[in-house]
């Protein structure tokens, strides 16, 4: 089975980040890092490709200054190969440029199964591309899987919901997008890290997907930041003295809350 | 920049750092209240590559150099000296032996699993009256040709990785006869389980609670002839060129030791209010933070000095003597002083500075005191001390 994760490479997070005041967006000169939430969905596919007795796993990044660190480490971990699109025009893209980018890298992998992402990137958090790229793919769409096996061409899914969690199920090929809890990445060897100097990355520009800048990029998008603000500090909690009735109270609280 | 790492051993950093954090930095505490050695992170470390990194991949090894373990060790060290001499011992004692002296058919038999961290290795060199004077060796090994084995009788003390439950061998060295009046050192491996082959119970140590330290004893216990490791006699040097490789990984242990004090003691020194104002306003905290950078950044040119020129083919005994000890004093230094600027919190066991103080102090006493490390600076210099 052939199975393409999409990944992000985003500004190590142990690092203190900063924003660009003129485009208002993170500075992304620095070296760049596999973000975690996309390692659960490399090591689903090496499990799903592992189980299913073969087939490639393939990585699709788009990134600035042909970044390929994050690749690295996911090639590290067992992918076969990559593709990376890196180009000047793409800087601005918003959530459907960065689909569109993807969705037409992915159609360049023959015989792909499963598109896995996850549910969002840990640095932007817009949360939509995984549903924009099925839609340009002309794909199903299933989100937030906690569990996924395959079989007979049909992807089942535990969908996680608030209360627990859906059965899913939908014919392959499918876009799905995995929680942080669906598997638990493996740490790449150093016999994996070697590995992935010579794994093939495939480095694209726009052109080479046939895409007009004006699609893409600060021109394309149709988001616009407008400013950033501080988050608020955080507001001191209520304290009630207990006058007999304490439990009610945190009875009526957790209510309140939908946790009981 | 001189000591600019590969992107393949900046990789390597990185997991390290992340397994390290995840994997050990959690436990490490109550495995040192404890004293628990935990095999299953041991094996997890075998995983990833660490106890194969400098030998060639036709035993499983990771095909890279010193430098590369280095890193490694330095990484585990920042969180737990305990693991971190896991892997050092395994790797440099262990394997190492093995790899450099050991005939084909030595190598094929224990490297695989000694490389991919399923077995580990020791090395059983002192004895209760002979440390750094290994010469005084009395184990003595006797061949009886007509059984064609070595019959071995003495005792050895604090060896590392000597007791574990995944333990495949010890290598010792041994009295095998006399030459020219000088008793004759020869190295001998021992598989776990021989019989007359017995592992003391641990050690009550001031630290390294989660690395594994017996004494060993040996009463007429028999090995195959062919167990010799090397030449016959030539034991005395043998690992005296182990101690060199072994001395820069030691270097690199407390280099992250070092490490980790100036981090902790940089987070610390902000956060702590006294007297209505953080104590790294003070100079007597700065300063001190600042000291910590130097020996940080004095440790690592040497450490990685020498394991360039080890790498590169080149002479680093004095090198490597240099860095373990300058390294290991400045870590015992470093643990001194990160643990008085964490005040009453530095002298409470499940800080971590507290115990990487306790764990330092045998750094400047495993695998060459600094006194030995003097006296081979000294003789490297062309001075006539004995």
């Amino acid at each position: 089975m052939n199975i393409v994760v999409c990944v992000k490479q985003i500004p190590d997070p142990a690092e203190p980040g900063s924003l660009d005041p003129g485009t208002k967006t993170l500075k992304r000169a620095t070296k760049l890092i596999l973000d975690e939430s996309d390692s659960y969905g490399v090591e689903m596919a090496l499990q799903l490709a592992d189980a299913a007795g073969g087939g490639e796993v393939t990585l699709v990044s788009m990134a600035p200054n042909n970044e390929v660190s994050g690749l690295r480490t996911a090639l590290a971990m067992g992918a076969a190969k990559a593709i990376l699109i890196s180009d000047p025009a793409l800087a601005g893209s918003d959530a459907l440029g960065t689909a569109k980018v993807l969705a037409a890298a992915i159609k360049r992998v023959e015989g792909a199964d499963l598109i896995l992402t996850a549910t969002e990137s840990s640095d932007g958090y817009t949360g939509t591309v995984p549903e924009q790229l099925a839609e340009l793919l002309d794909l199903p769409s299933v989100t937030f899987a906690k569990h996924i096996e395959v079989s007979d061409g049909v992807v089942k899914v535990q969908r996680q919901t608030e209360a627990g969690y859906d059965d899913v199920e939908c014919p392959l090929p499918a876009v799905v997008s995995v929680t942080a809890g669906v598997v638990e990445p493996r740490y790449p060897s150093f016999k994996g890290i070697m590995a992935a100097k010579s794994k093939p990355v495939d480095q694209l520009t726009i052109a080479d997907l046939g895409i007009d800048p004006s699609q893409v990029g600060w021109a394309g998008a149709g988001q616009e930041i407008v400013s950033v603000e501080q988050a608020p500090a955080r507001e001191s909690g209520e304290i009630f003295e207990d006058d007999g009735t304490g439990a009610e109270k945190i009875v009526a609280f957790l209510e309140n809350l939908k946790v009981i | 920049m001189e000591f600019e790492l590969t992107d393949e051993q900046e990789a390597l950093r990185k997991v390290v750092r992340d397994f390290a954090q995840a994997e050990i930095a959690p436990y490490a505490e109550a495995w040192d209240r404890d004293h628990i050695f935990p095999v299953d992170t041991v094996r997890k470390m075998g995983e990833l590559g660490l106890f194969g990194l400098p030998f060639p991949e036709e035993y499983g090894g990771g095909g890279a150099g010193l430098t590369t373990l280095c890193v490694a060790i330095e990484e585990l060290a920042r969180v737990d000296q305990s693991m971190a001499i896991t892997v050092e011992a395994g790797v440099g004692l262990g394997a190492n032996p093995i790899y450099t002296f050991g005939r084909e058919d030595q190598r094929q038999r224990w490297l695989p699993d000694l490389c991919a961290g399923r077995a580990l290795g020791a090395f059983g060199l002192t004895e209760p009256d002979a440390g750094s004077d290994a010469g005084a060796t009395r184990t003595r090994a006797e061949l009886d040709t007509s059984a064609g084995e070595w019959i071995i009788n003495g005792e050895k003390a604090f060896i590392t990785n000597s007791g574990t439950p995944i333990t495949s061998i010890v290598t010792i060295t041994a009295v095998t006869g006399t030459s020219g009046g000088r008793p004759e050192i020869s190295a001998i491996v021992v598989p776990a389980g021989t019989p007359g082959f017995e592992v003391q119970p641990p050690y009550r140590k001031m630290g390294w609670h989660a690395s594994d330290t017996h004494g060993l004893t040996f009463t007429d216990c028999r090995v195959p002839a062919d167990h010799l490791l090397g030449e016959q006699g030539r034991g005395f040097a043998q690992f005296l060129a182990i101690l060199d490789e072994g001395r820069i990984a030691i270097a690199a242990l407390a280099l992250g030791v070092i490490e980790c004090c100036l981090a902790e003691c940089q987070r610390y020194a902000k956060e702590r209010i006294a007297f209505g104002r953080a104590i790294g306003t003070n100079q007597a905290v700065a300063f001190k933070v600042a000291d910590l950078a130097v020996m940080a950044a004095c440790a690592r040119s040497l450490v990685y000095q020498a394991a360039r020129l080890r790498d590169a083919g080149r002479p680093f005994k004095k090198e490597a003597a240099m860095a373990k000890l300058y390294a290991t004093e400045a870590a015992v230094t470093a643990t001194r002083e990160a643990t008085q600027i964490f005040g009453g919190y530095g002298f409470i066991d499940e800080t971590l500075v507290a115990r990487q103080y306790r764990d330092s102090k045998i750094l400047e006493i495993g695998e060459g005191t600094s006194e030995i490390q003097r006296l081979v600076i000294s003789r490297e210099l062309g001075l006539p001390v004995t």
